[in-house]
């Protein structure tokens, strides 16, 4: 059903902590990982080799150059679907493969009802849903729904592959509707933010803001200066010092 | 948008086709057009056929072609299921009226057959329109004139046709070059209006606003080396010139050139058979060209974050 919940009784999502993300790229390359063997199996690349390498990823890392009066200088920004609580990314599908789920929120595509028409990735304004060109069908990040719930794995393995494998711990997974759950309190003390929040789809995952630089310059002594004799010998070594060194 | 040829082609023949159908049917149901005569016979041919080979290209759209019957589902919430259905819908009607022409049947039913093929028709149209309509993050196609600039263009284009047919048929010419022509212009005059609006507005929304972030100067480093699904179905970008030199040849091919032989027609009622075939070629490529525009012309808010300052 393309209809969206009236509510849900989770808003599972990621947040990401733009102060410490270092533009590493580990948790593309293990989301792809990950993914390419779980519920969206296989994320197929195109001409992987060749001269025109490309394929589809659930996650992608940017990196701008930013300039305000609070940061100055690169961010990295990491950019995966937002799990948005309307989007309209569910509503147009024509199938009803595109869904929102009641119970966590998750956004899905039923791989198996998806007839790759597309629409879905025209309606999401945050790029997030790439399509699979080999398999013919939408794929979009899955909040790793075949691990959070997995019984077969280790308990503290149940987190999603990208939160996972980041070596900041720039991203944490949670319930953003439970304002008591850590990632709420961390987005509360932080002013975490909506991307695009004027385009009103109300997404669930969050960003932190680089925190503000400091502003004080680090004082470092200045090099006492080496005693001087003022000898001919001195003399003739501080000129061959500066004509070797030229 | 990138334009796809599949989607440019259907949504141009099926256009053309519901065009015709609809003023087929409209000439029927006024007592113009008899249903057992040859011309409505292969007027009605020339519509379903026109929509069948745009329906079909549709399909070479999708990823799996195979399960397009699954978009039927869908139609409380998505305007391409409701196109699905409103297409599928109009098949009844309309066939059931090429059969009786076929086997020359008339009788009170084709009446009620028309009028809903005409409605079938607008309603599959305004569908089409309203799919691009609906989507708020494109600007250019995110306004109230576009389900109206496919409705008249579906309009002109069926009316021209219905005009080469009359002339062929031998028939007086002049009321449909009249109703042709109207419809031409009609839809020129929207189109005007359409590219006006997109010109004067500079898109609401921001790099800023997509990173959250204040002061977002530049894209550093993509995150891949080449262009993703997103860059090349989103990112398509027509330079501006090269726009304006294809909006020209749009209002020269698409409306000017078959516009002035209308007008002649109309006048005169003469030379059709010699004229028409040059107007509905000059208009379909002109259409194709607007219809590619279209799309060529559409920015998407996922360019926010491939180094668009604005969308
Ligand atoms: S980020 Fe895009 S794909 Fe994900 S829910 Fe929001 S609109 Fe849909
Ligand atoms: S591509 Fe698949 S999921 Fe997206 S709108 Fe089309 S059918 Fe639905
Ligand atoms: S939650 Fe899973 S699917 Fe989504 S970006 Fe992270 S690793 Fe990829």
């Amino acid at each position: 059903m393309t209809t969206l919940p009236e509510k849900t009784d989770k808003s599972l999502g990621l947040v990401i902590d733009l102060d410490i993300c270092v533009g590493c790229h580990a948790c593309v390359t293990s989301c792809k990982e990950w993914n390419t063997g779980g519920y969206s199996a296989p994320l197929t690349d195109q001409e992987p080799y060749g001269a025109d390498p490309h394929g589809a990823f659930l996650n992608r890392v940017h990196s701008y150059e930013v300039d305000n009066d609070h940061w100055k200088g690169t961010v990295h920004f990491p950019r995966s679907c937002l799990h948005c609580e309307t989007p309209d990314c569910v509503t147009v599908c024509p199938t009803g493969a595109s869904y929102k789920r009641e119970e966590d929120g998750i956004v899905l595509v039923n791989p198996d009802t998806c007839i790759g028409c597309k629409l879905c990735s025209w309606a999401c304004p945050y790029g997030a849903r790439e399509y699979d060109y080999d398999e013919g069908v939408m794929k979009k990040c899955t909040l790793c729904v075949d691990r959070i719930y997995n019984e077969t794995i280790p308990e503290e393995d149940r987190v999603p592959a990208c939160v996972k494998a980041c070596p900041t711990g720039a991203r944490a997974f949670g319930d953003l509707a439970d304002p008591n759950s850590a990632v709420s309190q961390n987005v509360a003390a932080r002013d975490g933010f909506n991307l695009l929040d004027e385009f009103g789809y109300k997404p669930v995952n969050k960003y932190l803001p680089p925190r503000k630089a400091s502003d004080r310059t680090p004082q470092i002594a200045a090099e006492p200066q080496a005693e001087t004799t003022g000898s001919a010998l001195e003399k003739l070594f501080a000129w061959a010092d500066r004509a070797l060194s030229r | 948008m990138h334009p796809a040829y599949s989607v440019i082609l259907f949504t141009t023949s099926s256009g053309a086709g519901y065009g015709l159908l609809f003023w087929l049917s409209l000439a029927h149901v006024i007592g113009a057009q008899p249903v057992a005569g040859w011309g409505f016979f292969a007027g009605l041919f020339i519509a379903l056929g026109l929509i069948t080979l745009g329906l079909l290209s549709s399909t070479f759209h999708l990823g799996r072609p195979e399960r397009a019957w699954r978009a039927l589902s869908q139609w409380r919430s998505s305007w391409l299921s409701r196109e699905g259905v409103a297409a599928l819908a109009t098949y009844v009607p309309a066939g059931v009226l090429w059969l009786m022409s076929l086997l020359g049947i008339a009788g009170w039913l084709t009446l009620p057959l028309a009028l809903l093929s005409a409605i079938g028709a607008v309603a599959t149209v305004w569908c089409t329109g309203m799919i691009y309509a609906s989507l708020r993050t494109i600007r250019e196609w995110h306004m109230p004139q576009v389900p109206y600039v496919y409705l008249a263009n579906a309009a002109a284009s069926g009316a021209l046709l219905l005009v080469l047919l009359h002339a062929f048929a031998g028939r007086d010419i002049r009321l449909v070059s009249l109703i042709a022509l109207l419809a031409l212009g009609l839809a020129g005059a929207l189109k005007l209006i359409y590219w006006r609006r997109i010109d004067a507005e500079p898109g609401a929304y921001t790099a800023d606003m997509a990173l959250g972030l204040k002061g977002v100067k530049r894209q550093l480093e993509p995150p891949h080396s080449r262009p993703n699904y997103v860059m090349r179905e989103m990112g398509y970008d027509v330079a501006r010139r090269h726009a304006e030199t294809l909006r020209r040849s749009v209002l020269l091919w698409g409306f000017l050139l078959p516009g002035l032989m209308l007008a002649f027609q109309a006048l005169t009622g003469g030379l059709g058979p010699v004229l028409m075939p040059v107007a509905v070629t000059a208009a379909a490529a002109g259409l194709v060209t607007e219809r590619w525009l279209f799309f060529a012309e559409a920015t998407h808010l996922s360019t926010l974050y491939y180094g668009n300052q604005r969308a």
